[in-house]
């Protein structure tokens, strides 16, 4: 039997990549690292809800996991349309000068 | 009987002449106007003929009109034999005055809308005269005091008449006011309105509560009839055109106050204290209204007093129980006033407007029907015998010497007053040299036959309508001893009165303003009206202009009421203009709130769950 690693590690990756993904939503310019940003703090969220499914012997975790994915998908579609018409529209990705919905 | 046509003839004439007058000549405005009166006349005389003795209250029910609870009020008329006169007097004198009004109107502007008024104000009469209960009689009560304020703003150009419309409205209001008060207790009290009903309850109710209702209907004729305190817009009224003056401030609406009260005599009967305030308020209103006259100097404002002064002989003729004499007077003094009003008119017309007495005289030989036919009038109301005014003043003295003598010797005093004031009009108007600078002629037939049909009636109108007789089964007996005694008495101040006016006017003209120098206080007081006016203005009409504008306007409404209103507006305005510099546009300034907001719920959640009470567990 394998050594068991232990929970706290699946957390703690899970913590530093919903980090990063927080680091790069708010730091990066580009709408495609966002969007990417956007992902990984989902599946960080994933892999907390897996763990904490594996722990408690229980597969809620596991449905949640299997939904995040499939409004992921969704999200993924329809986000990369809207940034295909963004880019169509203004030639630009800058998230900075996406701002029409000021006041 | 088909009662219901009496008053719609004339509402017949106001909506066609209001709706079409403007397209219409002259002539048929004319036509429309005075065959609604005439027919009115026709139809009540036929009515009138048709009832015969009128022994019993002949009532039409049409339809009910309120029905709520308890209250039942129909659209019901009725005629009896007071209601009989006032018909006569109102449709009759009606008559005569419109068809003067053709002479009198026929240079004025707004031709159509006057006589769609008078109209409108004849429909509101008859209803108030034919009114079965108290409320169908406020209609035409409240009917006949918007017309006279539209009639009295008829010059709605000169600042001076809207005023004048204005002050007739308000001041009336506080006599309906107390009216409306007596309706409320009359139907808390007896549960109905209707005069049968009232009338026949009356007797078994309390001294107590017939006294209030009795003084509340007081206070509301006072307002109606121009007596003390509420007399004050009766004066400012002759701003209206003359015939105006003559129907409804004279011979009709004024009339309205006695009206009511005579009608209400089974309330007023035992209500003493109440029929004692209406002899006084009465004669304080003669004595008061007759001194004012003496020294008036325009020709409309002198009758104008006079008509506040004689309607105080009709409310001492209703507050001393002679009921039916204070009717008397009120058909007379129809008939003579009317004349005075239209002859003053007429005068008005020859001069083309002028209305200062110090500006007339002379006029005898220039306008000869006008002078004769105001003289019937003026030896009428000065109570030369056997003139109409001579009886029914004579008939209200000897009430009041009954009831209580002092109010028959101030009655007196007023009568020799009466005759001074009219005849120093008449004298400064016709005797003496032409003062003024228009020139004079007479007014045309259809304007002068119409005060020859008045002063016959003047002249004769006493002797030839016996109304106390008439009416005799219609009020209370009363017994008032013959007292031959007093008649003498009452001429004779009549006599001096004349005598004193021709001495002052035509035979030494200079007494009159070395006397007025003489009494300088007195002249002043008087020619400035006791300054009632300028007492209302400072201690009524100020306080509560000046505690409408500064307490309720720019304090309650403006301060408070707007304050809150604006000052809730301004605040979501103000968060707003902070909250809108969250709204950057900036996607990641949003998120930066998100994580923000997020790290800072985590953290409180924390703390919340190491406090003692357990956290959200």
């Amino acid at each position: 039997m394998m050594t068991q690693v232990p929970i706290s590690w699946f957390l703690t990756l899970s913590a530093i990549l919903f980090a990063l993904g927080v680091a790069g939503f708010l730091f990066r310019r580009s709408i495609i690292t966002v969007f990417m940003s956007i992902e990984l703090m989902l599946n960080a969220v994933n892999l907390s809800f897996v763990t904490f499914s594996y722990q408690n012997k229980s597969i809620d975790g596991h449905l949640y996991a299997f939904f995040v994915m499939v409004v992921a998908a969704a999200e993924a579609a329809v986000g990369l349309a809207i940034i295909l018409t963004i880019f169509k529209n203004r030639s630009t990705l800058n998230i900075d000068d996406i701002e029409s919905m000021k006041n | 009987m088909q009662l219901w046509l009496i008053p719609i003839l004339p509402l017949a004439g106001f909506v066609i002449n209001g709706l079409f007058g403007r397209r219409f000549s002259k002539a048929i405005v004319n036509t429309i106007a005075i065959g609604g009166v005439v027919l009115a006349f026709a139809w009540v005389l036929k009515t009138l003929l048709g009832l015969g003795a009128m022994d019993s209250v002949y009532i039409e029910r049409y339809f009910t009109w309120i029905q709520s609870g308890s209250l039942h009020i129909g659209c019901d008329f009725a005629v009896d034999r007071l209601t009989a006169v006032m018909l006569l007097v109102v449709t009759g004198v009606g008559s005569v005055i419109h068809i003067y009004a053709i002479g009198y109107m026929a240079h004025e502007g707004g031709y159509y809308r006057f006589f769609a008024y008078m109209n409108l104000f004849m429909f509101f009469m008859l209803v108030l005269v034919l009114a079965a209960n108290f409320l169908l009689l406020f209609v035409g009560w409240e009917g006949v005091g918007l017309c006279s304020y539209l009639l009295i703003g008829f010059y709605f150009d000169k600042q001076f008449a809207t005023n004048a419309g204005n002050k007739a409205f308000i001041v009336n209001r506080i006599g309906d006011f107390g009216f409306s008060l007596a309706m409320f207790l009359i139907f808390v009290n007896f549960g109905s309105l209707d005069f049968g009903s009232v009338f026949h309850q009356a007797p078994s109710a309390s001294t107590e509560l017939l006294t209030t209702i009795g003084l509340l209907l007081l206070v509301g004729a006072c307002g109606k009839s121009a007596q003390l305190p509420l007399y004050v817009w009766l004066p400012d009224a002759m701003a209206g055109p003359t015939p105006v003056s003559a129907l409804i401030h004279a011979a009709t609406m004024v009339t309205a106050g006695v009206y009511m009260t005579s009608r209400s005599w089974p309330i007023y009967v035992h209500a003493p204290p109440a029929m004692d305030a209406i002899a006084i308020v009465g004669i304080a209103t003669a004595f008061f209204a007759a001194s004012i006259g003496l020294v008036q100097n325009d020709i409309k404002k002198v009758f104008a007093y006079s008509t506040v002064s004689q309607l105080g002989y009709m409310f001492v003729g209703v507050g001393c129980g002679a009921f039916s004499a204070g009717i008397w007077h009120l058909v007379t003094h129809a008939f003579f006033k009317a004349l005075l009003f239209l002859g003053a008119g007429s005068v008005i017309h020859a001069l083309s407007g002028e209305q200062d007495l110090r500006n007339m005289g002379g006029l005898r030989g220039k306008i000869p029907w006008t002078f004769w036919t105001m003289m019937c009038a003026a030896v009428a109301i000065a109570g030369v015998p056997p003139f109409s005014g001579f009886f029914s003043k004579d008939a209200i003295l000897l009430a009041a010497y009954h009831h209580a003598p002092w109010m028959y010797w101030l009655g007196v005093v007023t009568a020799g007053m009466t005759a001074f004031y009219v005849f120093r009009a008449m004298f400064l108007t016709f005797f003496g040299s032409y003062r003024g600078h228009e020139h004079p002629h007479e007014s045309p037939p259809v304007m002068w036959i119409p005060l020859a049909i008045l002063a016959a009636l003047s002249l004769v109108g006493g002797l030839l309508f016996k109304i106390p007789d008439f009416l005799q089964t219609s009020f209370p007996a009363q017994e008032v001893p013959e007292n031959p005694s007093l008649m003498p008495i009452s001429v004779a101040f009549g006599l001096i009165g004349i005598f004193v006016a021709w001495l002052m006017y035509v035979a030494r003209p200079a007494m009159a303003d070395s006397l007025a120098s003489a009494f300088k206080i007195l002249y002043t007081t008087l020619y400035n009206k006791y300054f009632v006016d300028e007492i209302y203005d400072a201690t009524i009409v100020k306080p509560v202009v000046g505690g409408s504008r500064w307490v309720l306007w720019k304090g309650a409404d403006a301060g408070l009421i707007d304050g809150s209103v604006n000052g809730v507006g301004t605040l979501a305005q103000s968060v707003g203009g902070v909250l809108r510099r969250l709204q950057s546009g900036n996607i990641r300034s949003y998120a930066t709130w998100v994580l923000f907001g997020s790290v800072l719920a985590i953290v409180a959640i924390a703390i919340a769950s190491t406090l003692p009470l357990g956290g959200l567990q």
